[in-house]
């Protein structure tokens, strides 16, 4: 009897495995085949737009980039040309546009990242009166679009605020720098920094901050030498998240740092090229590879991270 | 010749000098605003009695909501309040703004376009999605695939927008053409391939891949995993009782993950809705492609015309809001059963 029930046994285990060999090679060729096809038609525009950045211009002018394969004659004149001379009949290169990426988006991940943390940290284990509608009410913030607080935002920031004749808050000039763009920023990230770093922080263990309490630390103690270090792989994920989000955003750009080499980021500039100078190609996608090298990098070196933080934040308002 | 390298050269330097002040004021700015928080924390802390507790949680919490409050909160109700009024806000209009915005021609394109992009682009992402996530689980190599088309996802969308005009660039007949899709039609015999991105109504389906793309590897990933974790028992008893390929696909792997394609679906169709970018980038709204969105920021910052441009903002708000409670209260089960 125990020999047909091992018999029986070691049936199924070949069927299940049968199953699992016939799962694998069932409509193998054909559906490899398809991933493969969607591999390369995702991979050859961006291909395409390396490739045409390092060509010479008048080979750009006078053949398609697949012509690289017969006449391989690259340069990196262009990407010389649009950072420093421009090129685009107008002077002045992208490099500050460059840099201007990179100085708002350092800035406005580091302030939602910091401030967030310290009010998740507080709605999490300093708890108090209200605590949890305070919670809920950020937390529902994160259904408001960035579009319904734009136009109000920047008058506030051009104007002030006043109440009848009353000035709330005096007309500051901020044009010109970078503050009204990591402000934005700043804003609009809070909700959902607030809201992941929460579900984090609240789960680190009771006892250990009880322990911390009980041996006198302030809450301040508490926050910057227990939870941040002990929350470094949240933190992580959500930087990545909101640095890539800033680097590559253009509406909040547009709107709060126009379209001047002083603020503007990539973004903003690559837009108004993409309109008015289309017929440059050979100098607009060495401009547009230079704003995809950073988020490149970020994505093929911090994967892991870049996928978790992106899942996480793909609510984002 | 040496002249003309001298200025490149001058050039050069003034621009490294330029990116010097401002990633040092840039970095003066973090620094500053780490100091500002520690050295307020040390004088908080100080603070001893019945009134440390409330300092505290005013010091730790209070940024946060004065940001939210004057940076959302307020605009929320004050663009609520603008689109009431005239577009120099000056005069209370009741709905006429929006009247106008349901009722214009031109606005009613607008509306239907962006009616147009919220079906085709997400059901189009979704649904390459979950054919690729099926088949790329069972290939050698699959992360090379995954990260491959996933890899679109980094970009920005004024990036995909350049790349993809690009692809779309078509020159006439005479000369060679560089744009790969107008090439591929010659090459197919097709001898005067027309001007694709002011071809209408085909240019507001070329935009819309260019969201499919990007949006593809997003919903593959997070379909791949829903699928990866569904039981091996599961479905090694449907097949055991005979279930194989479709059917196994129709009655046990979609049932499965249907709230996981449902949540992939509503996030493809809020970055649809609020996307401006694309449209911005590849025509300007031009050629019969305006979207919402970017009629919105005409509106409002190119036209200054605030009650306008408020109007559209809050209707938006309106087609966006389901979507984003749904997602968000999804989420939060998905986290209370973990």
């Amino acid at each position: 009897m125990s020999e047909t029930a091992v018999g029986r046994t070691a049936r199924a285990r070949a069927a299940a495995a049968g199953v699992r060999t016939a799962r694998k090679s069932l409509g193998s060729p054909l559906g490899s085949l398809v991933v493969i096809v969607v591999t390369v038609l995702w991979t050859i525009p961006t291909f395409g737009l390396l490739a045409t950045s390092l060509r010479p211009k008048q080979d750009v002018a006078s053949s398609g980039w697949w012509e690289v394969f017969v006449h391989p004659d690259l340069t990196l004149s262009n990407y010389h040309t649009v950072l420093f001379e421009g090129g685009f009949s107008v002077s002045g290169g992208l490099m500050p546009y460059l840099v201007n990426s990179l100085a708002i988006s350092l800035p406005a991940t580091l302030f939602p990242l910091v401030l967030a943390a310290m009010a998740a940290y507080v709605l999490a284990w300093v708890r108090f009166k209200g605590s949890d509608t305070v919670f809920f009410v950020i937390f529902a913030l994160q259904v408001v679009p960035l579009q319904m607080a734009l136009i109000p935002l920047l008058r506030l920031f051009s104007g002030g605020a006043h109440l009848g004749s009353l000035t709330i808050v005096p007309a500051v000039d901020l044009s010109g720098t970078y503050a009204p763009v990591w402000l934005a920023h700043t804003m609009f990230a809070l909700p959902l920094a607030t809201f992941l770093l929460h579900n984090f922080i609240s789960q680190l263990p009771r006892d250990l901050m009880e322990a911390a309490v009980v041996d006198g630390a302030s809450h301040f103690r508490i926050f910057t030498s227990i939870v941040l270090p002990l929350c470094t792989p949240a933190l992580a994920s959500f930087a990545i998240f909101q640095f890539l989000w800033v680097w590559n955003d253009l509406l909040v750009a547009l709107t709060f740092a126009g379209g001047s080499a002083d603020v503007a980021p990539m973004t903003a500039r690559l837009a108004q090229l993409s309109g008015s100078f289309g017929g440059r190609w050979e100098l607009l996608t060495a401009g547009a590879f230079l704003s995809l090298i950073v988020p490149l990098a970020v994505f093929f070196a911090l994967q892991r991270f870049f996928v978790r933080g992106l899942l996480a934040g793909s609510v984002k308002g | 010749m040496p002249t003309a390298s001298l200025a490149t050269a001058r050039l050069a330097e003034s621009a490294w000098a330029d990116a010097s002040v401002k990633l040092l004021n840039s970095t003066v700015a973090m620094v500053g605003f780490v100091v500002a928080l520690l050295v307020v924390f040390g004088l908080t802390s100080l603070v001893r009695g019945r009134l440390s507790r409330p300092l505290t949680i005013l010091v730790l919490l209070g940024p946060a909501l004065l940001l939210l409050f004057v940076g959302l909160v307020v605009p929320l109700l004050r663009t609520v309040f603008l689109s009431l009024r005239n577009d120099d806000s000056t005069r209370f209009l009741g709905a006429k703004n929006y009247v106008w915005a349901l009722t214009t021609e031109s606005v009613q394109q607008v509306l239907q376009n962006t009616l147009l992009w919220l079906v085709v682009a997400p059901l189009a992402a979704t649904g390459l999605g979950l054919l690729l996530a099926l088949l790329v689980d069972r290939m050698k190599g699959q992360a090379v695939y995954k990260s491959l088309i996933f890899m679109p996802m980094a970009v920005s969308l004024v990036g995909a927008g350049i790349i993809w005009k690009f692809v779309y660039e078509a020159r006439d007949a005479a000369q060679p053409q560089v744009g790969l899709l107008s090439q591929l039609a010659v090459s197919l015999g097709w001898e005067h391939p027309p001007n694709w991105i002011l071809s209408q109504p085909l240019n507001n389906f070329l935009l819309m891949v260019v969201m499919v793309w990007v949006q593809t590897g997003f919903a593959m990933v997070v379909l791949s995993a829903a699928i990866k974790a569904i039981p091996d028992e599961i479905t090694e008893a449907a097949r055991l009782d005979g279930a194989g390929g479709v059917r196994l696909f129709w009655f046990v792997t979609v049932p499965m993950i249907r709230t996981t394609l449902v949540v992939v679906l509503t996030t493809v169709m809020i970055t649809t809705l609020k996307a401006f970018d694309i449209v911005r980038t590849m025509t300007g709204g031009n050629f019969g492609t305006q979207v919402l969105a970017n009629e919105m920021y005409e509106q409002s910052f190119v036209q200054y015309n605030v009650g306008r441009g408020s109007a559209l903002a809050v209707i938006l708000f309106v087609a966006v809001l389901p979507l984003v409670a749904y997602n968000i209260v999804q989420l939060r089960k998905e986290r209370a059963t973990r």
